[in-house]
């Protein structure tokens, strides 16, 4: 394999509410890693508006130079218009690894680049490491809906992957970081996008969103109808957490298809995650795998998902989630 | 009359039990179980009854385009049932399925082949890679935008309105076609084929194009290589808690958890 002819990671750092995004911390920690084993530089870029702030928060999380294109056309996301900006600063920074999250952006941008500049991505991976002797990137990542997981290299350069989000350890925050702030100039430069924007609606979601919830308790199959996730709800309710589903459960229409959780679902890592009435197929455990515990309740004892549980209870479903919230209920009053 | 391109993905069920899946690892991909026949990728599904539901508003053929290295003929078929207007089968022992870039290469030069399109639908990403490029890629190929995700698409004239799902909530979008547009489970599931689709199948054509036939050079190479592949071992760790009823293993469910100070 040929050493990569680029030099540095460039990490690409969402916002979120006036703030680097949780993901950003986890590139930028990652970034770290790979730019210190390489010997090279970490870069971090910033799009949006009213981004120019974060800079010198990607500087104190590790970046060596921040680049930021900052505009009110770049308020909102949009595929065309994010990629114009980062082909540019790619070829002003020519990394040797450009990295992105798992996210609607990172699936987009990462691909866009990947057949604009001739080279390969690598989605959703798990783990990057460096080839000792080739410097090349190993990237893991989950196939045939998580059932194997592959390790992928890139031939050509910038070496692109997006990575999962909660797979890496994030940066360490350090006062007292210098770095360089390049400004990405981009008023009156950037081709309008074909695609427009119509309408954007913000549906709150009632409770807990299921990617921040602490704690998730899971149906499948075996729950059998809409009116067993309402018993799931009253648990959930007790533990302050949500409810989620396999993917049969979205499809019967016995939960909204937003439940869903697994690798066509959202990935989530609760402090506690209890499946009921679930076998545990890959492709649902690869969006509930890296909770902290799980707890498995189904009558099959032979079921899959006993296998990467933490507790386990072979019992019917309907015993046991009217007993826990009998037993949680007792306990509160 | 629309021109509506749909590309589906045989591929091994996702759904069949984990016990059948094996790994092949010289050709680093998954051994076809006996038995268990492949199906096309559930995405794709959802992407080709996008298509339908513009068929039952205006005139549209759907043409649906399937890439592989050895294609069976009873579910590759199986769109033309479901209502799609022609099947292209795109078979060549030199097609690299696990490869986004050999792959969108090949769809584009089909399509491109096929003549003007109004539209091309993909499901979000195939249950084998997980990869989610190839919509991209085809666009990309093509010149022609693409929105990726959506769930739900109505054909207006030159444009495609479409919905996807955000994190907040939801976005509508105007894409102006000819574009490439990736769907999810959102868009529903497939219809059952109905009776008269059933019937006609027959009658549908069935085109047949090998590399050559794309002006492919089998010497391509992708642009990434998968040096392994391998099935992650778990160690259980489960601790199964015994107890003479539901109720008492609930009860030292919950006290095991409050112990950890999980809950």
């Amino acid at each position: 394999m040929q050493t990569p002819n680029g030099q540095g990671v460039l990490v690409h750092c969402e916002t979120a509410g006036g703030r680097l995004a949780p993901i950003a911390l986890e590139l930028l920690g990652a970034g770290s890693r790979l730019a210190a084993e390489l010997g090279q530089e970490l870069s971090a870029v910033l799009i949006g508006e009213g981004v120019r702030p974060l800079a010198s928060e990607a500087i104190a999380y590790g970046a060596g130079k921040v680049y930021v294109a900052d505009d009110s056309a770049l308020r909102d996301y949009s595929c065309e218009l994010y990629l114009q900006v980062m082909e540019r600063v790619v070829q002003e920074n020519r990394p040797a690894i450009l990295l992105f999250g798992q996210t609607l952006v990172g699936r987009e941008l990462a691909p866009w680049l990947a057949f604009r500049l001739d080279t390969a991505a690598t989605m959703d991976c798990l783990a990057l490491a460096v080839e000792p002797g080739s410097k090349r990137l190993l990237m893991t990542r989950p196939v045939y809906g998580g059932n194997a997981q592959a390790v992928q290299v890139s031939k050509n350069d910038p070496q692109i992957a997006t990575v999962r989000l909660k797979a890496m350890a994030p940066a360490v925050r350090e006062e007292g970081r210098t770095g360089e702030v390049v400004e990405v100039a981009v008023a009156g430069q950037l081709a309008a996008p074909r695609v427009r924007t119509l309408e954007k609606k913000v549906e709150p979601t009632a409770g807990v969103r299921l990617e921040e919830a602490r704690v998730i308790v899971a149906g499948g199959r075996g729950i059998g109808d809409a009116s067993g996730f309402e018993q799931l709800e009253e648990l959930a309710a007790l533990l302050g957490g949500a409810v989620g589903a396999t993917r049969p459960p979205c499809d019967a229409k016995w939960v909204a298809e937003s439940k869903q959780i697994g690798i066509t679902g959202k990935i989530v890592s609760p402090d506690l995650y209890i499946a009921v009435a679930l076998s545990g197929a890959s492709q649902h455990l690869s969006g509930c795998s890296s909770s902290r515990v799980i707890v498995a309740i189904n009558k099959d004892p032979e079921a899959n998902v006993f296998k990467v549980a933490d507790y386990g209870i072979v019992d019917d479903w309907k015993a046991v989630v009217p007993a826990l919230i009998s037993c949680l209920r007792t306990e509160a009053s | 009359m629309k021109n509506i391109m749909v590309c589906m993905k045989q591929v091994l069920d996702p759904e069949m039990p984990l016990s059948l899946f094996r790994l092949d690892p010289e050709t680093k991909a998954a051994v076809p179980p006996k038995g268990t026949p492949p199906v096309l990728s559930p995405f794709d599904e959802n992407a080709l009854e996008a298509a339908l539901r513009i068929k039952d508003e205006q005139e549209a053929k759907v043409t649906v385009i399937t890439l592989g290295k050895k294609l069976v003929r009873a579910v590759v078929t199986a769109p033309l049932a479901a209502g799609a207007d022609q099947l292209v089968l795109l078979q060549d022992a030199s097609f690299d399925e696990f490869d986004s870039y050999l792959t969108a290469l090949a769809l584009a030069r089909a399509i491109k082949k096929l003549g003007p399109c109004d539209l091309v639908l993909c499901g979000l990403q195939a249950a084998d890679t997980n990869a989610g490029q190839v919509g991209i890629g085809v666009a990309s190929l093509l010149g022609l935008p693409c929105v990726t995700g959506v769930r739900s698409v109505r054909l207006q004239g030159d444009t495609a309105v479409v919905e996807r799902s955000v994190p907040e909530g939801y976005e509508v979008l105007a894409v102006p076609c000819p574009a490439v547009l990736t769907a999810t489970y959102e868009v529903g599931a497939l219809r059952e084929p109905g009776l008269e689709a059933f019937m006609s199948v027959g009658t549908k054509p069935v085109i047949t194009w090998t590399a050559a036939d794309l002006e492919l050079d089998p010497a391509t190479a992708g642009k990434a290589e998968i040096l392994s592949m391998e099935v992650p071992i778990h160690e259980s760790r489960c601790e199964m808690l015994e107890g003479v009823d539901p109720q008492a293993k609930a009860a030292e469910l919950v006290a095991r958890l409050r112990q950890a100070k999980v809950i």
